[in-house]
C-alpha cells in the first residue's frame, strides 16, 4: 500500500515523513520521527501522555491521523528545552519532584506550556481544570500544580 | 493497527459526498474523538477516514442577519471563544465547553457531537432547545432539518447513505429569552453525563412564561422534550409550583437505563431536580437580558 508523504514543521524545524493513511500522529511522530516523547498511555483521549500543539491547539496525538499534519506547525516536548537549559516548567517538575515514574511528564509538560501560553498567571483552580485532560497515577497531582504555580511565577519574574 | 485506512482530506462539500458515494465503507470525522477509540475497540475499520476539517465551510462560524451559523466541524473551543454565541446561547455554549478536557475541546464539535448519538451527549439537549437546524448534504439537494430529527437511537441517525452535516443554523433568541444547561456528573470534570437538561425560557413583561422548551440528555435511546413541563410554565411565574410541576414531569418523562453511572430510579429523581434548575437559571438570565433582544 503506497504510504502518505507528510511536510509540516516539528519544533520549528521542517519535517517530512512517510506514515500510513490510518495511522496516528502519535505513531508517526515516535516510529518514523523518532521523537519519543509523547506516551501512548489510553489510546483514546482520556489520558493525556500524547498531547502535543499542532497549528495552536493542544490535542491528543493518539486520536489524530499522521496524514492530517500536513502543512502544520507542531511542537513537542522535544521543543521545550534551549540547547542544555530547561524550560522553566521543567526545571520547576524537575526541583518539586512533580513526577515519579515519569510516563505521564511529557503531557502534562505540554499541556502546562499551553495552559501558561495562553494564560499567565493561572490561579490553583485554573491550572487543575487547565490539566484535567491529563492523568498521573503517582504524584496525587498536588506537586504538579505547585510546579505549574512555581514556573509561572519564574516565567513572570524573567 | 489503524494502518489499512485510508485518508482523505477534502476541500468543498461536494467532494466528500462524490467520496462517500464511491467508497461504500468510507466514514467521514471532524475530530475522530469518538470514531478512532471506537474502530481500537473494535468497531470495523472504514476503508477511507474522511477528514472533514479542510473544508472551510465545516469550520466557520458567520451570522447573518439575525441567523448565527455555525459549521459541523468546528472545533468547540472555538465556539466557547465566540462572544456572540456566548451571548446568545450561554447554555448552548456551556454545554459545548463541557465535552472533555481542552485536548478534546481542541477537536470536540457539534455535527461529531449529534451524528455520534450517544444518548448521553451534551450538546444535542441544547440545540434542541434552541430550535437548531441542520443542513444536510448529500447525493441530492441539501435539505435542512430540524437537529431533533437527527438522532433516531444510540449510535443511529437520520442521515442517508453519503448524507454529511455541514452546518447548524440558529435564529438570534428573541427579546427576555435565554438558555441555560445543566449536568450530572460524579466528579467537576471530565465524565460523561448520568442526566443533562437544557432549558429555554422567553419571559413576558410581566415576567411570567410566554414559551419554554426543556429536553433531557442520558436519560432515554434519544434526548426527551418535556411538553409537559413547558406546558406548566407557561402563563406562570418560572417559581413554586410551576417549577415543582416541571421537576415532576421531567422525572415522569425520563425512560433511563440502570448502568454503571446511575441507577433508574436515581436518574429519574436528578432529571426532575437538573430540569427545575435549568429552568430556573435560564429565567434568571432572560430577566437579565430585559428588553435586548
Amino acid at each position: 500500500m503506497s504510504r502518505v508523504h507528510v511536510t509540516c514543521t516539528i519544533n520549528g524545524d521542517p519535517a517530512e515523513f512517510l506514515c500510513d493513511g490510518g495511522q496516528t500522529l502519535l505513531d508517526a511522530l515516535r516510529d518514523e520521527v523518532g521523537l519519543t516523547g509523547a506516551k501512548e498511555g489510553c489510546g483514546t483521549g482520556d489520558c493525556g501522555a500524547c498531547s502535543v500543539v499542532m497549528d495552536g491547539r493542544l490535542l491528543c496525538s493518539c486520536l489524530v491521523l499522521a496524514p492530517e499534519a500536513e502543512g502544520t506547525t507542531i511542537s513537542t516536548v522535544e521543543g521545550m528545552a534551549s540547547g542544555d537549559d530547561l524550560h522553566p516548567l521543567q526545571q520547576c517538575f524537575l526541583e518539586g519532584a512533580a513526577l515519579q515514574c515519569g510516563v505521564c511528564t511529557p503531557g502534562f509538560l505540554v499541556a502546562a506550556k499551553a495552559l501558561l501560553d495562553r494564560n499567565p498567571d493561572p490561579d490553583e483552580t485554573e491550572i487543575r481544570y487547565g490539566l484535567a485532560g491529563n492523568l498521573c497515577r503517582c504524584t496525587g497531582y498536588d506537586k504538579i500544580v505547585r510546579a505549574v504555580q512555581a514556573a509561572a511565577a519564574a516565567i513572570n519574574e524573567s | 493497527m489503524l494502518s489499512a485506512m485510508k485518508y482523505a482530506s477534502p476541500t468543498t462539500v461536494a467532494e466528500a459526498v462524490g467520496l462517500l458515494g464511491s467508497e461504500p465503507d468510507a466514514r467521514v470525522y471532524a475530530g475522530a474523538t469518538d470514531l478512532i477509540p471506537q474502530i481500537r475497540a473494535g468497531r470495523p475499520e472504514p476503508s477511507v477516514m474522511v477528514d472533514l476539517k479542510r473544508i472551510e465551510r465545516l469550520c466557520a462560524i458567520s451570522s447573518s442577519g439575525s441567523t448565527y451559523t455555525v459549521g459541523a466541524a468546528t472545533p468547540t473551543a472555538d465556539i466557547c471563544a465566540h462572544a456572540g454565541l456566548a451571548a446568545a446561547f450561554p447554555g448552548l455554549v456551556e454545554a459545548s465547553g463541557l465535552i472533555g478536557s481542552d485536548q478534546i475541546q481542541s477537536r470536540s464539535s457539534w455535527g461529531g457531537n449529534l451524528a455520534n448519538a450517544s444518548p448521553a451527549a451534551d450538546t444535542p439537549p441544547s440545540l434542541i432547545v434552541n430550535d437548531a437546524r441542520a443542513v444536510i448534504a448529500g447525493p441530492g439537494a441539501e435539505r435542512t432539518v430540524a437537529a431533533a430529527d437527527v438522532a433516531t437511537g444510540p449510535g443511529a441517525t437520520s442521515l442517508g447513505p453519503g448524507e454529511i452535516i455541514v452546518e447548524f443554523e440558529l435564529d438570534e433568541p428573541p427579546a427576555r429569552t435565554a438558555d441555560a444547561y445543566l449536568r450530572l456528573i460524579p466528579r467537576t470534570e471530565m465524565d460523561i453525563a448520568v442526566v443533562g437538561a437544557a432549558a429555554r425560557v422567553t419571559l413576558d413583561g410581566d415576567g411570567k412564561v410566554a414559551s419554554a422548551a426543556i429536553a433531557l440528555g442520558a436519560v432515554a435511546p434519544t434526548v426527551v422534550r418535556v411538553p409537559d413541563a413547558e406546558a406548566a410554565l407557561v402563563g406562570n411565574e418560572p417559581a413554586g409550583d410551576a417549577l415543582a410541576a416541571v421537576g415532576a414531569a421531567a422525572a415522569a418523562a425520563a425512560n433511563p437505563i440502570d448502568d454503571k453511572r446511575g441507577t433508574v430510579a436515581y436518574r429519574r429523581q436528578v432529571a426532575g431536580v437538573l430540569a427545575r434548575r435549568a429552568v430556573s437559571i435560564a429565567a434568571e438570565r432572560a430577566r437579565e437580558r430585559g428588553g435586548q433582544s
